[in-house]
């Protein structure tokens, strides 16, 4: 069974099937797919009940989402429903409101299924930060399914759920999509809501769809995106109805090949896929223009500053007073903030608060954190030149495919590089997904396209136009 | 030196047992003697890569703290009472009559 939301509607609207009976089955292959450690909490219960009231209030018009199922990732604020962000800190926790996005979502007609295993408040690359354990790829179950958003990406992949929400601060989206052979869009900077979204680094993270297709991402990034008075970042500027807009063609499309990211460090075997996704859309018309990048090469080590930096400042938060972990034996206040903290956090995220704190220290604020702002203006300023000579820009979405589990997490360092390609469209805000383009030994490969400020529209269309004469997107892991 | 990346980097700040320590205090984090070694390795892995960024001059550039076209707005300081009192009281760890309750800070 590999429904996606398209085809969940068309069965829906036909009377070929109910919500309740979609949902059911995904409960079952849930419980079924368990190794996968993709959720943290799934309310069987209440999706069922929640599906059987969409049955009943559906009608004709109604919406392509309205009873559809979906996953939100464990960072989304839900009310009355547990969220852990992956994080004992949180184990316990169930907010008292909804995000902006979910709430977007129900309003959209979807219905949840649960909540999605993650790296511990989004800081990881592998899903193996998780206080919940590893996720697993589908694909292999030895190796790692990538993250921050890996129970999404997996879920999806293994057709758990048709669609799910992921965030995006360094490549969370994107690169579990890639490595899961999903799609996966993060938006610019602005589009979508931050409300509700338990927060890492403030001036990147951004929510996003997750789904089989462009296609799919399309309608659920109409529902999800828009202006909201709650977040003061939010951009008050009108939504596209970007599933209406797929379909034009794609001559004289001119597509950046981003010179730094065709070379050494990547996997020989992803770039000739690449390459020859890259035919494709020249078969479709498009023309390939070289572009450089030429500070992106030090977009890892600026955002291993910015990041850190708002993250310790963000997760000041969590000093067992107001709500989360608190431990249980200290001597006075300062001790217990001390072992609430100590016990509460894990190792990456103390890791990261300690660079931030650092890097915020008196005496160190100009040559760490100015130094990167300044960075990241350059970062971004390369972007802005490339797409005065190009609509979209087209790379790896990961240096590699997915690696094995426990291969990385003892180094920091070669951990971050994994998102070498990803963080500098963090840096800049512009929008950008990642799609299935082919497969190495097995193991999907992802596409990275870039695109200009707001320009979502544009690049679910080069996606979707990908989609339609390729069929990477419709593979599904052995067993699914 | 220090070793990252398969390249060898300009060091700088390398950081000890003694310096983690002290920021683990900023951050309000307790650390064991083992694991102060061990963040002190990590963290000064971790400011090796990042002192890559010394390579890039960047006298005169702007510094961008967040995306030029997100601006921030401000909004009227009124509360919105979307969230009432005993809901938020409910979730925290300890309370006592509509108060949260944490250790003695004044004697």
């Amino acid at each position: 069974m590999t429904l996606t939301i398209t085809k969940i509607a068309e069965d829906l609207a036909a009377g070929r099937c109910s919500s309740r009976e979609i949902m059911d089955d995904l409960l079952a292959r849930i419980k079924a797919h368990s190794a996968l450690n993709a959720f943290i909490s799934v309310d069987e219960e209440a999706a069922r009940k929640d599906a059987e009231a969409a049955d009943r209030t559906r009608r004709a018009g109604g919406g392509v989402l309205a009873g559809v199922p979906i996953a939100h990732k464990d960072i989304f604020c839900t009310s009355g429903v547990k969220t852990t962000c992956g994080s004992r800190m949180l184990a316990d926790f169930v907010p008292p409101y909804d995000a902006t996005v979910v709430q977007k979502m129900k309003a959209a007609g979807c219905i949840m299924v649960g909540k999605t295993n993650m790296d511990e408040f989004a800081m990881g690359s592998s899903n193996e930060t998780s206080f919940f354990g590893p996720v697993r790829n589908p694909w292999d179950h030895d190796r790692v399914p990538g993250g921050s958003s890996g129970g999404s990406a997996a879920a999806v992949a293994a057709r758990l759920v048709p669609a799910a929400t992921g965030t995006d601060t360094g490549g969370s989206i994107r690169q579990p999509a890639a490595l899961c052979g999903i799609t996966g869009l993060k938006p610019s900077y602005g589009r979508v809501s931050r409300y509700g979204l338990i927060a890492f680094a403030s001036s990147l993270d951004q929510a996003g769809p997750m789904a089989q297709s462009a296609a799919d991402c399309a309608h659920l990034l109409s529902a999800m995106a828009g202006f909201d008075e709650r977040d003061a970042t939010s951009l008050d500027v009108p939504v596209p109805d970007y599933a209406a807009a797929l379909g034009k063609d794609l001559k004289g499309l001119r597509i950046g090949v981003v010179k730094e990211h065709f070379a050494q460090g990547v996997e020989p075997a992803v770039l000739d896929v690449l390459r020859e996704a890259l035919r494709e859309y020249e078969r479709q018309g498009a023309v390939l223009v070289d572009v450089s990048l030429p500070n992106s090469a030090h977009a890892v080590p600026c955002y291993y500053v910015l990041a850190p930096a708002e993250a310790s400042s963000n997760l000041a938060r969590y000093d067992g007073v107001r709500y989360g972990f608190r431990a249980s034996e200290y001597r006075d206040l300062e001790d217990m903030y001390k072992k609430t903290r100590s016990e509460g956090f894990g190792p990456e995220v103390k890791r990261r608060i300690m660079i931030g704190t650092y890097a915020l220290s008196a005496g160190y604020y100009d040559a760490y954190y100015l130094k990167a702002l300044k960075l990241r203006r350059l970062i971004a300023d390369d972007f802005a030149r490339a797409f005065e000579r190009c609509d979209v820009l087209a790379g790896p979405a990961s240096p590699s495919t997915a690696f094995a589990l426990g291969a990385k997490n003892t180094d920091p360092v070669s951990m971050y590089l994994n998102d070498i390609f990803t963080i500098p469209v963090n840096l800049a805000g512009l929008p950008a997904l990642s799609m299935p383009a082919g497969f190495v030994g097995g193991l999907p490969v992802g596409m990275q396209l870039i695109g200009r400020y707001l320009d979502e529209a544009r690049l679910l269309n080069v996606a979707h136009r990908f989609q339609e004469a390729t069929d990477w997107h419709t593979r599904v892991p052995a067993g699914i | 030196m220090v070793a990252c990346n398969g390249s060898t980097l300009h060091r700088i700040s390398l950081l000890n047992a003694e310096d983690i320590e002290k920021v683990a205090h900023l951050a309000r984090l307790g650390l064991s003697r083992e694991e102060r070694e061990a963040y002190a390795q990590d963290l000064s892995r971790i400011l090796g890569l990042v002192s890559q960024m010394n390579a890039v001059p960047t006298d005169g550039v702007e510094p961008m703290t967040h995306p030029d076209e997100a601006g921030l707005r401000l909004r009227d300081d009124v509360a919105s009472g979307e969230i009432n009192r005993d809901r938020l009281l409910a979730i925290a760890p300890k309370t006592r009559d509509g108060l949260y309750l944490v250790p003695k800070v004044i004697e």
